[in-house]
């Protein structure tokens, strides 16, 4: 049986977590473990749970700083998203890394919480410029698997005071600690965006253009490749422009220029442009059909174009799209056998990892969600999850069967 | 100055020296070993000077393969190891200690590969941060941490320190700014940690790496980024009248939606001293200082120019002054990344590096003027005033024992003071030994213990660094 339990502050959500180590150390194998669960919205990603427990951080919620003029935000692990990013823009300002949305492909319901984005070092588009959710977490809180509190990081965006365990917490998946409050730097939101959109164009080709985009002194900051069928006849290379209206009515055309062999692109703004980001961003091209197998591949970019000719060969159903200019490749496949594991994985062949990001349990409990990791990475890992969580309490089990 | 303790050398390992000496010798080539005294003299301290110990010996191997192998002989024998790259650790993070091995990076210092299209470049650990951007920065693209001491330290000490520099307000740190590293464990293991492509999943150890200050392996290659270089780039002086109304006009044009590439502070004797130096042309009739640079296009530049100008009048700038050339651009960052050693010609100094919230800057400063006087010494401020990032200079004599402990212990209560008002020990030079008593302040028992366990996840045996980072006392 599950039990919920929902601790309103740290010092209770503490007091949890030493009365379930205390119950492990007393009835050996009894698993007393620990299921973290923030908005629920993500339950599907990592391998699934059976955990006797499970810890709801939805009362640990809030706001508890935000300093417009130090681009500094900190909340409770449990915040919503969406009070986090509201707080924000009132100020004018915005999470750089632009996290996904999980609920157009899991079709969940719910709220995403600010803790369940740093568990899993959510990112979307803006990524591949100003860095991912980890580059701009500067502070965390969290209960250690022995029910201490542990802060780490702080306020300030330069810290190198000790060694920095927030960046582990980032994308751990709640298995070294249940985080109770992040710290953010921020940064303005731009004034204005627009896209520029190329069509027709190769995955060769819009690659180099992406990297010719990103490789120049104009700023792009989404730089995405949709093949044709992909919510449109034609292949769509888009890329993206945030800053104030003068600086893109100059640099549109600059970049236009620099690009002329890939043709004359057009241009789309506003509403149009925010849209179409929006839907890259959450993978809402590839969110139906429901019961397909969702993988997320990182890649260096120039290795994008053969790596998808090679998916595409080794699975007549497959359907991908390319973002952060070529270096990320979200793929679906049909959610059967091994949802595809070993041919994406050799095709890879050690230059980048695979994700998989959407399958029935049955496949994500058969099959390593997340990259296998050499040996001696595989055992520092343990180590590192053994010296946060000796019991192995807080969702063990959930990124490797060893973690 | 005597007052920072060192471990007690391990009596077994200096009691083994020939063995251990010869032992190396048979892993590297002769001219990597370096055992006599005068040689190794040349390695007992690092840009920390009032701190020194001569290594046991002093390996510099030229492969990753040698790295690994001396690796794995110290761990079997149990003897410490200290790496080092360029040795220009204001911390003392580089500094050895008698019964330890100093394996230095400096002999690996080549670009393994550039990559234009994917945006990365492969180095090994010794090469200089600066040698990065000069090898692509014709082609437009550059290495964007840039700690003052560019010309001379390396990557691997970078990636040690998780070095800042003037311009990560725009740019972020090391951390945000590398995709991989070699890493050879202290059983001599080489692992690789990310790699070419973004966010590998699996724990941070990445991450983690930044900044360890070579407690947890000693890195021999790293994959960083490299970014495409701006159209332009101009700084502008601004003078104020006091370093508060420069504080404010700091946190104006933040909350104004502008962030500049790099927003510097220097208050009055960090001017004198700079100008003195670098003949840079800075206003001498005002109090505070702030070089505020912007890039982009010409046009980019004037918009947004403007815009800082008049928030800066709003807050009583005396002088702005922008600079009309690229000379003019040249001496204006030398007088400011000059600014230690231009000091060093007038007087002994120690650097602290405490980072503060930005809001609490005219406080801080206020404080530490206290402070200083109260031990009846002066201090310079330079620091990298959008980030909260300080760096008080106090000036002292060290040939006078008393001055030299007044200045560490002004220099303590100061970096109390930032974690008092919310801030931290150290922005980017690192804990060291400088630091390493001061942990305390700043994180209670279980945090530090849980840092340790982290530290034993990689080094149970305390053999990496060990004098550093975490005070002596009570180590797990």
């Amino acid at each position: 049986m599950i039990t919920l339990r929902r601790p309103r502050n740290e010092d209770e959500l503490a007091g949890i977590v030493r009365e379930a180590a205390g119950i492990v150390r007393e009835v050996e194998g009894l698993g007393a473990s620990l299921n973290v669960q923030g908005g629920g919205t993500r339950a599907g990603l990592g391998r699934p749970g059976n955990n006797a427990v499970t810890i709801s951080t939805a009362d640990l919620s809030g706001v508890t700083l935000h300093e417009p003029a130090e681009m500094v935000i900190s909340a409770r692990a449990g915040t919503p998203l969406r009070v986090v990013e509201e707080t924000l823009a009132e100020k004018g300002q915005m999470l750089p890394f632009e996290p996904m949305d999980h609920r157009a492909i899991y079709g969940t319901n719910g709220e995403p919480t600010i803790g369940g984005v740093v568990a899993a070092n959510v990112s979307g588009p803006r990524r591949v410029v100003v860095g991912a959710c980890r580059d701009h977490l500067i502070g965390v809180r969290f209960v250690n698997g022995r029910g201490e509190i542990i802060r780490s990081g702080g306020r300030v965006m330069k810290n190198v005071t000790g060694l920095d365990l927030v960046k582990l917490q980032a994308g751990a998946h709640g298995t070294l600690g249940i985080l109770t409050e992040v710290t953010f730097k921020v940064l303005p939101r731009p004034e204005a965006t627009a896209t520029m959109l190329f069509e027709g164009l190769s995955e060769a080709d819009a690659v180099a253009a992406m990297s010719a985009a990103l490789g120049s002194p104009f700023e792009v900051t989404g730089a995405a490749h949709l093949p044709a069928g992909m919510g449109a006849e034609r292949a769509r290379t888009l890329l993206r422009f945030e800053n104030f209206p003068a600086s893109i009515d100059y640099r549109f055309p600059a970049l236009a220029e620099r690009l002329q062999r890939f043709g004359t692109p057009k241009r789309i703004d506003k509403a149009e442009s925010e849209q179409i980001w929006v839907a890259i961003r959450d993978c809402r091209l590839l969110a139906a059909p429901r019961d397909t197998a969702l993988w997320r591949i990182s890649m260096k970019p120039s290795h994008a174009p053969g790596l998808a000719q090679a998916l595409r060969e080794a699975s007549s159903g497959a359907r991908l799209f390319l973002d952060w200019g070529g270096g990320l490749l979200w793929l679906a496949t049909p959610a059967s056998g091994d949802a595809g594991a070993s041919a994406i994985r050799a095709a890879l062949g050690g230059k980048g990892h695979a994700t998989l990001v959407r399958a029935p349990d049955s496949i994500r409990a058969a099959v390593p969600v997340f990259q296998p990791e050499p040996a001696p990475v595989a055992a520092l890992s343990a180590r590192i999850k053994a010296s946060f969580d000796p019991a192995g309490l807080i969702n063990p089990g959930r990124m490797h069967a060893s973690c | 100055m005597t007052a920072i303790p060192f471990p007690e050398p391990r009596a077994d390992v200096l009691a083994r020296r020939d063995f251990l000496i010869a032992g190396l010798s048979g892993l590297v080539p002769p001219a990597c070993l370096v055992t006599s005294e005068d040689e190794r003299r040349a390695f007992e301290t690092d840009a920390f000077t009032a701190y020194r110990r001569v290594p046991l010996a002093v390996v510099l191997p030229e492969t990753t393969a040698e790295v690994s192998a001396v690796l794995a002989f110290c761990h079997q024998h149990r003897v410490p190891v200290v790496p080092r790259g360029a040795g220009t650790s204001l911390c003392g993070g580089a500094i050895p200690q008698e019964d330890a091995v100093v394996i230095g990076l400096s002999k690996m210092s080549r670009i393994l590969e550039v990559n234009y299209p994917d945006r990365l470049a492969r180095v090994q650990a010794g090469v200089t941060n600066l040698a990065i951007t000069h090898a692509v920065s014709a082609d437009g693209f550059f290495y964007a941490p840039d700690p003052s001491s560019q010309l001379a330290c390396t990557i691997g000490g970078n990636i040690g320190m998780n070095s800042g520099g003037a311009h990560c307000l725009k740019y972020g740190v090391t951390t945000n700014n590398i995709l991989g590293v070699t890493l050879v464990l202290v059983d001599g293991t080489v692992i690789e940690i990310g790699g070419e492509a973004m966010d590998a999943p699996g724990y941070d150890l990445l991450g983690l790496v930044c900044g360890s200050e070579g407690q947890l392996g000693i890195m021999t290659e790293a994959i960083v980024r490299i970014l495409p270089s701006a159209e332009g780039a101009r700084p502008v002086l601004f003078g104020f009248g006091t370093s508060e109304e420069a504080g404010k006009a700091v946190a104006a044009i933040i909350g104004a939606g502008i962030v500049p590439v790099a927003m510097e502070f220097m208050d009055k004797p960090a001017i004198d001293i700079c100008e003195a130096f670098a003949k840079a042309g800075y206003p001498m009739d005002v109090e505070a200082l702030l070089i505020i640079e912007v890039e982009g296009s010409d046009a980019e530049m004037d918009a947004t120019l403007a815009k800082i100008v008049e928030i800066a009048r709003k807050h009583g700038v005396k002088r702005v002054k922008e600079s009309r050339s690229a000379m003019e651009t040249a001496a204006i960052w030398k007088g400011r990344k000059s600014a230690f050693g231009a000091t060093g010609r007038i007087a002994d100094y120690i650097c602290m590096d405490g980072t503060i919230p930005t809001g609490q800057l005219p406080h801080v400063l206020r404080r530490i003027d206290e402070i200083v006087k109260h031990y009846g010494l002066r201090v310079a401020n330079v620091f990298h005033a959008g980030d909260g990032n300080l760096h008080p200079l106090i000036l002292y004599n060290v040939n006078d024992p008393a001055e030299a402990m007044k200045a560490e212990e002004a220099g303590n209560d100061i970096l109390k003071l930032c974690v008092e008002v919310g801030g931290c020990l150290t922005g980017e030079h690192g804990v060291g030994i400088e630091k390493r008593d001061l942990m305390r302040h700043q994180f209670k028992p279980p945090e530090l213990d849980q840092q340790m366990r982290v530290r034993a996840a990689f080094d149970a045996g305390w053999l990496l660094n060990p004098a550093k980072v975490f005070p002596l006392e009570g180590r797990v």
